[in-house]
């Protein structure tokens, strides 16, 4: 060993200035973390505050989605056409079938509110591939979103908070929203004809966000996609009188036989917007039928397979590739903290079920 | 002549060093991605991911050559609370580069995601699906990240601290592969 000598001691300025440098370079780091976790910027959107938004709104519910919490498992499967096979190489459009294990679903985040409180619905579902790949996509009935970034997404949610003082919210705050969001236009004009339906059966179920399909050839094709159901409902038929009419209607016509949607994909034409689900797409596009989804049974969902699936619309198959819809990342992020959320709560579930039962 | 060297090998040297980049980055790309609605988001968990394989990786080859190279003795007059504070700091951050990727890897497969490093590049899952097992694992891997950038600053004060206050060879060690004497 190469004995040396110690250095002269430091004077006890240097020390400082030596000791000084040391805490300066830990706190620039230190600092620089801070920013980028988010506790040196208050200001910035996380998926911590879109889902504290949602429980303010409807409550917390332990161990319940935070939004779309009312719900029932379905199980069956996809059987393509193989028309979607030439603009994705997903197994999911060239294997004859797919095993489906999916949800039905109200949005609201409470898991008590009746079923014609709001008059959309909406179907999650999760194709696991034979090469263990796996497409999850959540999608509603409407046809656009009300807002076409997360950003305004909570501002809406935040119009609709109560206020500390009376404990309501503010009529006032949601048309304002409104007067000052002009592309919510297009759901406006939706929402204001939409009925509560009385079956979960006859609805078509909307992706809203863009996605890319992507082809052998390395080919990206924007497209939306819509479950369209072969079941309609006789004319003018209407939601019947109670709050849980939903589930027990399922449950009767799944008995009497699978329930089939067809997978429809509209393909976009150049200059259609992809980033904004606040717009819907002109009429006379393209469109694939890919195959049909066959829904052959259902699963109460606070023992169902879908109760611990995250539908996070980016967990996505070789050959379908998220957009840069904005609304996209913004609902992996939120769902994933929802769902540690709700994870973590599993154990309060049961009395969760006689709190629905009294 | 001694057989204890007075720096680390080269190998454990570029280890070091390709490793600290690597670990800082991934720590910032963690702390930033679950702060984040933004297209960030989703881009950053796509680096994540890939990036914490590939540090479990260079973990156990950083292990393998530690074992079998000679490492410089830390300075015979280092008081004994610094040597064991030294010791057991190393031992954690070897620890936690073991243990953090393996619980990113375990908990994405308790969620029943499947496992994928790329669009098409999928690891096998070495847990069963389970939401509380998900609930516990995902909590560790946030906490243990935190513990680890803790122990990263400590690490990098100390080793300014060698540097610049008690001025040993304890840095030069590591930066350099010739004694400056």
């Amino acid at each position: 060993m190469v004995d040396r000598s110690s250095p002269p001691p430091l004077s006890a300025a240097s020390l400082i200035v030596r000791l000084a440098g040391i805490a300066v370079v830990v706190a620039v780091v230190a600092g620089a973390f801070a920013y980028v976790n988010g506790t040196l910027d208050p200001q910035r959107l996380t998926p911590k505050k879109l889902i504290n938004v949602l429980e303010t709104n409807n409550g917390v519910h332990p161990g319940f989605r935070r939004n779309h919490a009312k719900g029932v498992c379905v199980i069956g499967h996809f059987e393509s056409s193989g028309e979607a096979r030439s603009y994705s190489t997903a197994q999911v459009f060239n294997e004859a079938r797919t095993p489906v294990v999916g949800r039905l679903a109200l949005p609201p985040g409470n898991p008590y509110a009746p079923d014609n409180a709001i008059p959309i619905r909406s179907m999650a579902l999760r194709f696991t591939q034979a090469n263990g790949q796996q497409w999850r996509t959540g999608m509603n009935s409407m046809p656009v979103f009300p807002v076409g970034t997360p950003e305004a997404f909570y501002q809406l949610q935040q119009a609709q908070s109560p206020l500390p003082s009376t404990g309501k919210p503010d009529p006032a705050a949601v048309p304002a929203f409104f007067g000052s969001h002009p592309e919510a236009a297009p759901f406006l004009a939706w929402v204001k004809t939409a009925k509560p339906s009385a079956s979960y059966v006859t609805e078509t179920y909307n992706s809203v966000n863009a996605f890319y399909l992507v082809n052998a050839a390395g080919q990206k094709q924007a497209v939306r996609w819509n479950m369209v159901p072969q079941a309609v409902d006789a004319p003018g038929a209407t939601a019947p009188e109670g709050s849980d009419f939903l589930e027990k209607d399922l449950v009767q016509r799944i008995a009497a036989g699978p329930l089939r949607w067809q997978l429809m994909i509209t393909l976009a034409n150049p200059g259609d917007p992809v980033n904004d689900a606040s717009k819907a797409w002109p009429e006379g596009r393209k469109v694939l039928n890919a195959g049909t989804l066959v829904l052959e049974s259902v699963q109460p969902q606070l023992s169902g397979e879908c109760r611990d699936i995250n539908y996070d619309p980016l967990v996505l198959p070789a050959g379908i590739e998220g957009s840069d819809d904005p609304l996209l990342a913004a609902r992996s992020a939120a769902y994933a903290t929802s769902y540690l959320r709700r994870t973590s709560e599993v154990s309060q579930l049961p009395a969760a079920k006689q709190e629905a039962q009294q | 002549m001694s057989t204890q060297p007075n720096h680390f090998a080269p190998l454990a040297r570029l280890l070091h060093w390709l490793m600290a980049l690597m670990i800082i980055a991934m720590l910032f790309i963690g702390a930033g991605m679950v702060a984040s609605v933004s297209e960030r988001h989703e881009w950053l968990i796509n680096l994540h991911k890939p990036l914490g394989v590939a540090i479990l990786l260079l973990a156990i080859v950083r292990l393998v050559v530690r074992f079998s190279t000679q490492q410089p003795p830390l300075p015979a007059d280092l008081p004994s609370w610094q040597v064991l504070a030294a010791k057991a700091s190393h031992l954690l951050l070897y620890g936690l580069m073991l243990i953090l990727p393996l619980l990113g890897w375990a908990m994405i497969s308790a969620s029943g995601e499947p496992v994928m490093l790329s669009s098409s590049l999928q690891l096998p899952s070495i847990v069963a699906a389970n939401a509380q097992v998900f609930a516990f694992l995902r909590k560790a891997h946030g906490y243990l990240a935190y513990l680890l950038f803790l122990t990263v600053l400590l690490h990098l004060a100390a080793a300014l601290y060698h540097g610049w206050v008690r001025r040993d060879e304890v840095l030069d060690s590591m930066l350099r592969g010739r004694d400056r004497g």
